[in-house]
């Protein structure tokens, strides 16, 4: 609001308009007058304040620009009966004034009141009809009923400097001088894109969310002015006004003919659209499958109703496969549908596949009306759709995976020529949006791949989830490893690697205990070499320097868990091979081990035996749950069986008699 | 024209019924409930041997003093069933056939969404719209 600079109007007089608001309501009021006083583009105050004193507006065209700013018909009402027209019985200079200040308020979306106009407001739009624009500005309003702003008005109200809607309006005018053609377009004329803009736009603010907030955004719509820096100032104090209502929203469309303005696809969304396909699909020309769609689609988090009936409304041939105009139709009406637009009754005609395959080639210069409510994206005042829609669906498509880069070289792909400065400063905007995009993105597709993955994994196995567990089951038994194929070895005999897995590991370990000692004696060499041996091998978990010095330690091998049966393995080749080399080893070992550390060799078996006997214990325990629950369940069955059983004797007894007698 | 519509699912559950004068749907759920029964009987008189010869249009199925009712029976034995107004003698049994085969292919194209699951209730507007077109005009 910054905008309404200049005199500003604060508290005391009802009417103290601000000078920009003079000269644009003198002007207007010039012109619904019919006095000559507005000239193109140089409404001099003077002139124009020197009309109004004497003369009043007529009805009809006050009428006509009422309805040109766009408020329902409802608060049209109040302000003419607030600015005390109907009062008075004609729009004099103060009620038109009023008036316009009312309008300028309920555009504001202030409720229209008395006091409203007393802050300082921005100035009301007006959509105006071409030849009106052409007369004023002589400026050709853009051909489909654009909406025009008053240009002229104001000088002073741009602190928010916009250099991309000078810039856009610049290059535009030059384009649009051309149109100046003479005033006296057919009246009819003047209604029908009238009426057509603002039907259309009435459609698109009844569907947009904070609605009158929308109608001005295509007013923002720097058009008209061929003055290039005047008009350039009501776009900018629009912004600034947007900017104040914390309004991100962007600019209206003006070119379309559609009333369907949220349908259109823009070619930044078109080309977003298409790298998503081309992520599913590599082949343009063919088509994604249903349920990779419906994966992608899911993504949205949209409910599948929703998206059921998004489906159906985009996959015109139902064949369950989506080309790349039907994805890009379904994408579009997700995105929209995320945006809060409802759903059409049927698919808009600007979303039909032939539609959209002839249209692919030329850059859309329409813009959709996605704005970005959610997205808190810094709006470009752009009036053209570009990037609003974009940037809207890449934050909306954080949620699916998205090539970020893609995106920003679809921005610089563009080709509309007269944006280029435009695109330049939104690039500039962009590229920070995006910045922070592509993080998010990247993680994303990272992150959904995954969930891609994810979530194709469990739809395959949704139908074999039993067998699978089973199969999970089964994979358990393994860890418990079978007792090894005994090879008949005496020494493995008295290993008895069996009990390993068994219960009797206390029992046998406290029998082996007392012996650790008592390492040299040859007699008990095999275990003590095999403790020592298995030992030195098994020490995976253990200092391997216990192993030659462990040699007391025999039962630990026992103990040791799974992964040292391979290593048992190869023990037990070796312990041929090895027994002759025990003897010495054991003899330096026990040796050394008596000398040195025959303690803490001690200690360490014992640690290694606990393990071993915790394992052990552990193992036990499982299987005894098994047992315990297959007893159980036996034991229901052996009920059930015993039920049926007295069930059936009863009646047999009950036959027998019968048959007896 | 069609008083009541309905789908059946292959396991005798309704996937979609709906019936034009909402007041005493109830009398149409029974019917459509019954003639599950002479569906299945003509099913099975048709016999296992002629499965794929097997028509899919099952004709009437059986008359009642206000109502005709009749059936089709698709490859995936889901039954669509359609009761008429017995006073709407014009209605011929091309006419029936043509719309079971409208119904066949609206629920097709229900089948084709991703979406839809098969054995959920169809709730496509699409579907919808189709059997409004062809019950209307009861008064």
């Amino acid at each position: 609001m910054e905008a309404a600079a200049g005199g500003g109007c604060g508290s005391g007089q009802p009417l103290l308009l601000s000078e920009g608001e003079q000269q644009c309501y003198s002007e207007l009021f010039a012109r619904c007058a019919g006095a000559a006083g507005g000239g193109p583009g140089s409404g001099p105050p003077e002139a124009a304040r020197a009309v109004p004193g004497a003369v009043s507006a007529a009805a009809g065209p006050v009428a006509d620009l009422f309805r040109a700013s766009q408020l329902p018909a409802e608060t049209l009402h109040q302000i003419t009966e607030l600015c005390g027209a109907k009062r008075v019985g004609y729009f004099g200079p103060t009620q038109f004034y009023i008036a316009l200040k009312l309008i300028a308020a309920a555009q504001s979306g202030l409720p229209v009141r008395i006091e409203s106009i007393k802050c300082e407001l921005p100035l009301p739009r007006f959509m105006m009809s071409k030849t009106d624009a052409e007369i004023r500005f002589g400026n050709p309003a853009e051909l489909h009923g654009t909406k025009v702003q008053i240009p002229y008005l104001i000088t002073e109200k741009n602190t928010f400097k916009r250099m991309d809607d000078e810039d856009k309006q610049e290059t535009q005018s030059p384009t649009m001088s051309p149109l100046a053609s003479p005033p006296s377009s057919p009246p009819h004329y003047q209604r029908v894109p009238l009426s057509h803009g603002y039907s259309k736009l009435r459609s698109s603010t009844e569907q947009m969310h904070p609605a009158p907030y929308e109608a001005r955004q295509p007013l923002v719509q720097p058009e008209g002015p061929s003055s290039g820096a005047p008009g350039a100032k009501p776009p900018r104090h629009q912004a600034s006004l947007i900017r104040s209502f914390s309004v991100e929203r962007e600019p209206h469309d003006n070119n379309s003919n559609y009333p369907d303005e949220p349908w259109r696809i823009t070619e930044e969304q078109r080309e977003y659209y298409v790298n998503q396909f081309r992520s599913l699909q590599p082949d343009p020309s063919s088509f994604i499958s249903g349920s990779v769609a419906k994966n992608f689609f899911t993504k949205s988090k949209l409910s599948i109703p929703e998206l059921s009936y998004i489906w159906e409304l985009s996959d015109a041939d139902c064949d369950g496969a989506l080309t790349l105009p039907e994805f890009c139709a379904a994408f579009h009406l997700i995105v929209a549908r995320k945006n809060g637009y409802p759903l059409p009754e049927g698919l808009p005609p600007t979303l039909q596949p032939e539609y959209l395959q002839a249209a692919f080639p030329k850059p859309k210069r329409e813009c959709s009306l996605f704005d970005s409510y959610s997205e808190s994206m810094p709006a470009n005042q752009q009036p053209r759709e570009l990037n609003r829609m974009e940037k809207l669906s890449i934050k909306d498509m954080a949620d699916f995976p998205v090539p970020a880069q893609d995106v920003t070289s679809d921005d610089k792909q563009e080709q509309n020529k007269t944006r280029l400065e435009q695109n330049k400063t939104r690039l500039a905007l962009k590229s920070t949006a995006d910045e922070a995009l592509p993080k998010d993105m990247s993680e994303d597709p990272a992150t959904s791949k995954d969930s891609n993955s994810l979530k194709a994994r469990p739809r395959s196995r949704s139908y074999s989830s039993t067998s699978i567990e089973e199969a999970m089951k089964r994979g358990e038994d393994p860890p418990t490893p079978p007792p090894r194929p005994q090879k008949t070895h005496s020494r493995a005999s008295s290993l008895d690697l069996n009990k390993v897995f068994q219960p009797s590991v206390p029992a046998t370990k406290s029998g082996l205990l007392p012996p650790p000692p008592a390492l040299p004696p040859r007699p008990c060499p095999s275990q003590s070499e095999q403790a020592s041996e298995a030992e030195i091998h098994p020490q995976l978990n253990r200092a391997p320097s216990q192993a030659a010095d462990s040699s007391p330690t025999k039962k630990d091998i026992p103990y040791s868990q799974p992964p040292s049966k391979p290593i048992r393995r190869k023990f037990r080749p070796e312990n041929p091979a090895t027994e002759n080399q025990e003897p010495s080893s054991t003899v330096g070992g026990p040796a050394s081990a008596a000398t040195g550390k025959p303690h803490t060799a001690v200690q360490k078996q014992s640690s290694k035996q606990k393990k071993a006997i915790q394992t052990a214990i552990r193992k036990n325990k499982e299987a005894n749950a098994v047992l315990a629950r297959l007893n159980s369940e036996l034991q229901q069955q052996l009920k059930e069986v015993h039920q049926e059983r007295i069930a059936l004797e009863n009646q047999l007894e009950q036959l027998r008699p019968v048959t007896v007698l | 024209m069609a008083v009541c519509v309905a789908v059946i699912a292959k396991e005798n559950y309704p996937l979609y019924i709906r019936s034009i004068p909402t007041e005493n749907e109830l009398k149409f759920h029974y019917m459509v409930h019954t003639s599950l029964d002479v569906v299945d009987e003509k099913i099975s008189a048709m016999g296992k041997a002629l499965v794929d010869q097997r028509e899919l249009y099952l004709g009437l199925l059986y008359p009642t003093e206000d109502y005709k009712v009749y059936g089709y029976v698709t490859n995936s034995k889901v039954k669509f069933v359609m009761v008429v107004d017995s006073s709407n003698t014009a209605l011929r049994d091309n006419e029936i056939r043509s719309m079971f085969r409208k119904l066949h292919n609206s629920y097709t194209d229900v089948m084709c969404n991703p979406f839809y699951n098969p054995g959920d209730r169809i709730q496509s507007r699409a579907f919808d719209s189709m059997v409004t077109s062809m019950m209307v005009q009861v008064c």
